[in-house]
């Protein structure tokens, strides 16, 4: 039974997939920069190494807002959050982010089920709903005057600045697949993680698989897998329509806003300061969409091409209304399958892969 | 790395072959008046095959060149500029090309003391195209330099409409038949339009520069 509940949970990591992966190509791809195809393998490959590779910083911090340990409770979670965007929310251009409907969702559960919500944890994440779209504009906005500073005296041929763009823009998109492989897979199977259908460990000749990272393998599949089906129509609409961004543009913005995500997702970076003594972040799952725009508009203020205060005003809206629509699905969801449905949506846990490093 | 950029060099190499041909071309060109208003006819001959050589080769070498940016979808973001900018820098060996056969064909009587405000001119549209290819070739390597060629070339098209404005005067202040007059002003103009052309395609290389570095 678990399994099928799993499927939400692979639903929403598909949607994730579909929406985000056009953020890392997009414009590379609408721009006839990028081969569709090499972009999508691109990017499906490094968001499963992301995925799998460093990705329980941001879990443990969705575990500690609400520790969900019961299946249904977490198929409910998991579907709100992305009926919430899917459905409801993106119809309407609003650029919201699963990262924040996930958020939601969880709070959804506690108020449901009783139990706390840690206010601490919840104050983190929302303070990082407006960093980290604040530090990639920031970040786009030094990259982009440096980068027009220095490149027309490095004097290479125009030509060869294609080439360099070409092969920057395949390179910053594997980093932003692998960022938020690691930063979005918490949304996608964070809740699952108490919950977890894999065996404790498996071992595959040399290697050796905790239940968390199969759980964390499968959902990044499923981020893959939205990305390789399901971005190319969002990836041409960005690239053509949406932003008026140059390849070198579009490779700034890319670069930014996946800085952003991997701050914000990176354990082993987190890690690497604070063993240096070196002041540190939350690690929070933060929204890529919100991170690209707020690359666009740092990019917008150096230029002084104006900037669009309406994408400002719909980011703010997303906030709100993100997290309140799957809140609300969630409580509706969870009443419906323990009501209707006889099924548990908390209760006796079974404690399985919860075994992250406790230094995290 | 090298194989990364093999197909582009190729190609950058085929662009300066292009513009070689244009600046060698516009060279021959002002050699071939001066052959002609000294009367070397040999020499004239041999720079009139010269630069049909050139323009010939010009054209293949933009057809080339235009079909492989296409093809290999090349810097999709400028294609439209450099291909206007390549199709329209043609333009001036063309122009070239076209006023030294009309020399050949219809053979100009151009009084001796004329000879120099010929020459002068003809200089002055040769100078505004060399500089012209100066700019094109930054365009493509250092953005920053263009500015300094493009406003040469608009010097050496204001000296050239300067040069043929006192030449026509001297032509139609002359004791000679009308006809001789219309001739002799109908070869200024050809050889004044070969800057017109230089500052067509200066214009339109000063908005792509802009266009490139905002």
């Amino acid at each position: 039974m678990t399994w099928v509940f799993l499927l939400s949970g692979i639903f929403l990591g598909w949607s994730l997939g579909a929406n985000d992966g056009a953020n890392i190509f997009g414009t590379a791809v609408g721009t006839r920069m990028v081969r569709f195809r090499t972009a999508a393998w691109v990017a499906a490959a490094f968001v499963v190494i992301g995925a799998v590779a460093g990705a329980h910083g941001t879990t443990k911090t969705l575990g500690r807002l609400g520790a969900i340990d019961a299946p249904a409770g977490a198929f409910v979670v998991a579907l709100a959050a992305g009926l919430a965007v899917v459905l409801f929310l993106a119809r309407n251009s609003l650029p919201v982010s699963i990262s924040q409907s996930i958020v939601g969702a969880i709070v959804g559960w506690n108020l449901f089920t009783g139990r706390p919500t840690d206010l601490v944890t919840l104050t983190t994440l929302l303070s990082s709903w407006v960093a980290s779209p604040a530090l990639s504009g920031a970040v786009a906005a030094l990259l982009f005057v440096a980068a027009r500073a220095a490149i027309p005296r490095l004097k290479i041929h125009l030509l060869e600045v294609d080439v360099w763009m070409r092969t920057g823009l395949i390179a910053v998109g594997a980093f932003a697949a692998f960022s938020l492989g690691q930063n979005a897979i918490a949304n996608v199977m964070g809740v699952f993680v108490r919950v977890s259908p894999f065996p404790e460990a498996v071992r595959l000749g040399p290697f050796r698989a905790t239940s968390v990272e199969m759980l964390f393998f499968l959902g990044g599949l499923a981020i893959a897998a939205g990305i390789v089906t399901y971005s190319e129509r969002i990836m041409r609409r960005l690239g053509s329509g949406l932003t008026s961004l140059s390849p070198l543009g579009a490779l700034i913005v890319v670069f930014a806003a996946s800085t952003s995500l991997f701050l914000f997702g990176s354990a082993a970076l987190q890690d690497f300061l604070v063993a240096h003594a070196l002041p540190g972040w939350p690690l929070v799952p933060v929204s890529g969409s919100q991170a690209v725009v707020g690359a666009i508009l740092g990019i917008s203020l150096v230029r002084r091409s104006g900037i669009r205060y309406r994408l400002l005003v719909n980011i703010a809206i997303g906030w709100v209304a993100a997290p309140l629509a799957a809140l609300i699905f969630t409580v509706v969801g969870l009443f419906v399958f323990q009501n209707v449905f006889q099924l548990p949506v908390k209760g006796a846990p079974r404690v399985v892969g919860t075994s992250l490093p406790a230094s995290r | 790395m090298a194989l990364l950029f093999r197909r582009t060099r190729a190609l950058e190499a085929q662009i300066d072959e292009l513009l070689n041909a244009i600046s060698e071309g516009t060279l021959v060109f002002q050699l071939g008046i001066a052959d002609y208003l000294q009367k070397d006819e040999e020499r004239f001959q041999q720079h009139l095959k010269a630069i049909a050589a050139f323009e010939s080769k010009a054209d293949s070498l933009r057809r080339e060149i235009e079909t492989r940016l296409y093809r290999e979808s090349l810097i999709p973001d400028h294609r439209g500029d450099v291909l206007g900018l390549l199709e329209n820098i043609d333009n001036v060996i063309d122009e070239a090309k076209k006023t030294l056969h009309q020399f050949a064909v219809e053979r100009p009587d151009v009084p001796p003391d004329l000879t120099a405000d010929f020459l002068d001119l003809s200089k002055a549209g040769v100078d505004a195209a060399q500089h012209l290819v100066s700019a094109v070739r930054a365009f493509f390597r250092d953005i920053t330099a263009v500015p300094d060629h493009i406003h040469k070339v608009y010097f050496y098209e204001k000296e050239a409409d300067r040069l043929a404005d006192r030449l026509k005067r001297k032509i139609f202040t002359r004791d000679i038949d009308l006809a001789h007059k219309i001739h002799l002003r109908y070869f200024c103009l050809h050889v004044e339009t070969l800057s017109d052309r230089a500052e067509n395609v200066a214009d339109r290389l000063a908005i792509y520069t802009i266009k490139r570095t905002i």
